[in-house]
Formats: C-alpha cells, structure tokens, sequence
C-alpha cells in the first residue's frame, strides 16, 4: 500500500514536471482495496481492471521500475512504451490489461474464467483452479456488459470475482445522480450470485472479504460481486481540476485513509511499532 | 470456364466425403468441414456464438457440430454480443482458440468494441505479450430483401484497422481454405462469408477436399486470366465477373481484404492497362478506393484510362425488391465500367 502510494505521488510530480504525458489516473485512498484482494491471489490467477490501476499492477508483482518506465514511454517499460499508463499488460504475471473504455474489461475476465474452467472440465488439464478477478468502478455498473456478464458468469458457474470500487464519483458523475439503486451489491442476488458490500477504506476487512469470494471461485461454487466502498483522494484524472466533490466529502474519506488506518492498528495491537513502519516508508 | 451449378442445398447434411476427381460441394458445408477437421486437429478449437448450438447456427452452418462435439466445445450464448464477444476475446488472451459467430456482421457493432480495442490492438499494445488467436465469423454484406439494417458490408470497417486479418471467400475451395487458414492463425481473423452464396455449389478437387487444404491469407486469386481490364472483386461480386463477356478481362478474386494483395492486383494491371474495382459496399472509402489509390502510388504510368469504381449505391439498403435490385452492382453496371475503361462509350464526365 505505502509502495502503491509513494508510486502515485511520484506519478504526479512527473506529470506536473511534464515529464509524464497523457491521461493519468491515480488510485490515492483505494489502496486497501488492491491490496486487500491481488495479495491473495496466485501468479497464475489473472486480473482485468481500467485505466485507474498502476497500484493493481504493482500488487500483482510487476516491478516499480517497469511500470513507470511504461508511463513515461520508455522502451524499458513493460509494454515497451506501446501501451502507456492505460494499458498496462504483463502475460508473465497474469495482468490481462487495462482497458480505456469503462465496462470493457468486465467480458475480458470473464473469458479468462471461462478458459479456467474449460481447461480443467473439457480440456482435464491439472492444476487449473485459477480464478479472475475484475476490478471496475461504480460508473461502469450501470453499463450493459457488466450485467450481460454478471448473467453469463451466474448461468455457467464461472471462477471469477466481480469486485467494485465504489468512490462515488464516475469522473465528474455522482453515483447517487446516476443510479436507480445505488447499493450495487444488492444487484447480485438479482443474477444469482452473492452480493457483499465491505469497507474499502479497511485493508483487513477487505482481506476478509476477498478470502472468502477468491475461495468460493476456487472451489468451483461460481462468481461473487463484491462492493468495496471508497474514495479517491484526487481527482480523476490528474488533468481534472476537481472541483465538483464537496470538501466535506473529501474530509471525510481523508480520516478514513487506508494507510494511517492499517497504522494505527499495527502499532495498537502491537504487531509492529514505529520503528518497522519507518523503515517500510524509506524502501 | 468453371460453370456454376446452381443447386439449392437446403437441410444438407454433413456426409462422409467420397473421393472423387470432382465433386460438388456446398459452399456452407465446406464452412463446416473445416471447422470439424479443425476441432479434429488442434484440441483448444471452441467455438460459441448466440445459438449456434440447438439452432444450428443462423444459416445452419453448424448444423452437426453440437452433436459431434457436444455443448462444452459448441456453445450457445444468449444474445449478448457485446458479452460474449468480450468473453472470446478473454478466453483467447487465457490460451483457447475461440471461433465467435455473429448471425449477421450488421451483429457485429454492438460488438466491435472488443473485436477492435480487445482484440485487434492488444498484440501492440501489450508488445507482443498477448495473442488473440480468435476468428469472427458470419454473413456480411447485403442479403435478401432484410433491409437496411441486415444488409450492410463490413468490409471496410474491418480493413482499415491495424491488427486484424479480414478474409471474404467467394467459392467452397476459397471458404475451405481460408477457414482453416483464419483459425490457425495468431492473430485476429475477421471472416466475412455471405448468406446468398451458402447455397450454391462449387466444383472442387480432390486437392481441396483433403484434409490439410489449407490457403495462405494475404494472396489473392486470378479466376480468369484476361488481356484487356483488370477487375477486382470478392465474395458474391466475383460470381458476377464470371458471367460477364465481351471484354477479354482478368478477374481477380481478392479472398483477403486485409492485408490487401497489392503485387497481384498492380501486375495485373499492368499487364492490362486498365482497372475496374467492384464491391457491393458504400462507394465512400471503400475497399476500390484502396486498391485505386495502391494503383496511383504503383502503377500510375501503365493506366491507360480512369480507375472505374463501381459499388452499391449510397443509401441506405432499400427493402422494395426493385429498389434493392438497383442498389447493388449489377453484371449490366460491370459491363458498362468496363466498356467506358476501354473506351468503347462515352465517359461519365463528359454526360455530366
């Protein structure tokens, strides 16, 4: 969480330095939720997210060094430039993409999952309990291929998790403005799947929470649409002024941040004291 | 001269091929007997589609594969392009060899995010980390009396992006091959068939109906050799061109759209001098408009008269039988371009 946090503040500098060009979106404030699921997850396991993913990237095991050099267009980078910081892919470490468009990646797992299960049903390929996992925003759970998915995923039983960062806002929307029923969980009982909604400002939480979906997927009893609610501490883009969310949202959500949370737990039940987190911020 | 036999093969069904020195086979079941021999070859073969299974496929194309490979390999979806397309697409990234068909490639567009975005650039931009081994396929172009909204070709939507392979058979041996051809390949292969050729019969040699025919995709094929014109065309354009006379000409059937075979179509013309592109699409930007302008950048010096374009006309496909009639290229159109190329009738400009 403290590397995905210091990797997007430096992102900033950058792109305020003008060394970094295009669309950059960062993921301050939702650490918890990447970090909550992907650290479970084994190399073979795939994820599919949008463009606000560097941290997912980074929990997903790609170094630091090949990540930035994709977002300042260097060869070095892991998509040799080609991709740029919306489209991160790496075979070796089961990242299947970025996507640009919101809703794009939601069929992209499923198809992953889709060939999981294949593999080890028709194909009777050993060692093929993988799952997927997708990860999307509010804004795109009013989007067609998310319940097209939800539906397909539901009728054939696939591996796969459906885990919603809910921040509230889809670039400038409000989700609230945008939405019939605005508790998104609700809409998967709807499908014939579990719907959970967990505090995604709370890493442990999130844990929890990611351990029972990834096993339920693993074990062949089928998808779950897990909602994660939290917050972006910037704005969405870093060309977006941001100034539509009230300040007292934004308050709000900053006392909740994941980080100073997980911190102050550590040092309270004594699993670890200031010293060790110093040396967890200077790495 | 090959001759058309013009059958109706309705309800055929698939049967054990018998070796012969010629035999009539469909046009949809050669479509068929690659994807068999394919599913036979290679064990990742899936193909899935919205009721290709129980339906039998829009046009009955997959009459026979669900019973022989049952529902795991054939599988119906419901009619969600836009998903099922996007879960081909992710099941090619994981490591299957999906075959998507869409009833009709009108179909397509609720689709052509993924066929575009997912598919045709992720090779790039991943740097060539990700494969997308999958095939579209389905009927394009203009049917029978559908309307404007099941009647359009793709061609060119498809062609002129970067990433996808787009292949358009015109007879059984052209349908067999180039299959085969698409599904074996790497990279995104989109296969424009065409609804009114899937009852016709071709004649074919024992060499096709062997079990490793295979074509290369990127070549086009010379139909008849000729002297005076150069004509292009592909799928059902090309069953046009051979009935025409009069004008000794060359009849370049162009099998792959993209990537265009551009030394066939420049050596041809200038062998003859004159070109003259027909396709049933949209006349704007359309697949003559490239082979036009590879010809200008080529072989300017060898033209001996204005490149003639000829399309269907820019409108909206009528649904009226005359109408639809004069919307689309007719032999009457092809032989008047081609007789104004050779200059035995007056211009168009100069009756402007």
């Amino acid at each position: 969480m403290v590397l995905g946090r210091a990797f997007e503040d430096k992102c900033a500098k950058m792109y305020y330095d003008r060394k970094m060009l295009g669309f950059v979106h960062l993921y301050n404030g939702q650490e918890a939720v990447s970090t909550g699921f992907i650290r479970l997850l084994k190399q073979q396991d795939s994820i599919v997210c949008t463009y606000r993913d560097h941290v997912q990237a980074l929990s997903k095991g790609l170094s630091a060094r090949a990540v930035m050099s994709e977002l300042l267009g260097k060869a070095t980078g892991c998509c040799r430039g080609q991709g740029g910081s919306m489209h991160i892919f790496s075979r070796k470490h089961n990242m299947l993409g970025r996507f640009a468009f919101i809703g794009e990646g939601i069929p992209i797992a499923t198809g992953a999952a889709f060939t999981s299960k294949y593999k080890r049903e028709v194909l009777k390929e050993a060692d093929c309990g993988h799952v997927s996992l997708t990860f999307f925003g509010d804004g795109t759970c009013n989007n067609g291929q998310f319940y097209e998915c939800l539906n397909m995923a539901a009728l054939w039983k696939l591996p796969i998790v459906f885990v919603v960062e809910n921040n509230l806002w889809a670039i400038g929307m409000s989700h609230l403005r945008a939405t019939s029923v605005p508790q998104i969980y609700k809409k998967g009982p709807a499908f014939g799947m579990p719907g959970v909604h967990v505090d995604g400002m709370d890493v442990l939480k999130v844990r929890e929470v990611a351990k029972e979906a990834i096993g339920r997927a693993r074990r062949g009893e089928g998808p779950t649409l897990v909602e994660c609610e939290t917050y972006r501490f910037r704005g969405h883009s870093l060309a977006d002024p941001d100034k539509l969310r009230d300040p007292a949202e934004k308050a709000h959500y900053a006392a909740r941040d994941p980080i100073t949370a997980l911190k102050k737990y550590l040092i309270e039940n004594s699993l670890a004291n200031e010293a060790d987190l110093k040396a967890i911020d200077k790495r | 001269m090959l001759a058309i036999a013009r059958q109706r093969m309705l309800g055929q069904s698939f049967k054990k091929i018998l070796p012969a020195v010629s035999v009539l086979r469909s046009y949809s079941s050669a479509a068929k007997q690659v994807i068999f021999f394919t599913f036979f070859i290679l064990a990742h073969n899936l193909m899935h589609t919205d009721m290709v299974g129980e339906y039998q496929g829009a046009y009955k194309i997959t009459k026979g594969l669900l019973e022989k490979y049952g529902p795991e390999r054939v599988l119906d979806t419901p009619i969600t392009e836009a998903g099922f397309t996007g879960i081909g697409v992710g099941a090619a990234y994981y490591g299957l060899k999906p075959v998507v068909e869409f009833m009709t490639f009108n179909f397509s567009m609720q689709a052509i995010d993924h066929i575009i975005n997912s598919a045709a650039k992720s090779n790039y931009m991943s740097a060539g980390q990700i494969s997308v081994p999958i095939v579209f396929r389905g009927p394009n172009g203009a049917a029978a009396g559908v309307g404007a909204q099941h009647s359009q070709c793709y061609a060119v939507w498809y062609a002129s992006c970067p990433g996808l392979k787009v292949l358009s058979p015109y007879n059984s041996e052209d349908a067999r091959g180039l299959l085969k051809a698409a599904i074996r390949d790497p990279d995104p292969v989109v296969f424009l068939e065409n609804e009114l050729l899937y009852g016709e019969s071709f004649p074919v040699s024992d060499e096709v109906l062997d079990s490793s025919f295979c074509l290369p995709i990127g070549k086009a094929k010379i139909e008849r050799e000729g002297k005076d014109a150069t004509i292009t065309a592909f799928s059902k354009m090309a069953a046009e061109m051979l009935e025409k006379d009069g004008i000794c000409a060359e009849v370049i059937n162009l099998r792959s759209i993209r990537p265009l075979d551009r030394a066939t179509i420049n050596a041809s013309v200038r062998k003859t001098n004159r070109l003259i592109t027909v396709e049933e699409g949209f006349p704007q930007h359309g697949v003559g408009a490239e082979i036009c302008a590879s010809v200008v950048e080529e072989s300017f010096s060898y033209l001996d008269a204005p490149v003639e374009r000829i399309a269907g006309a820019d409108v909206p496909m009528p649904y009226a039988a005359n109408l639809e009639r004069m919307a689309v290229p007719q032999v009457e159109d092809i032989v008047r371009a081609a007789k104004r190329a050779c200059y035995r009738s007056v211009p168009l400009a100069a009756t402007a």
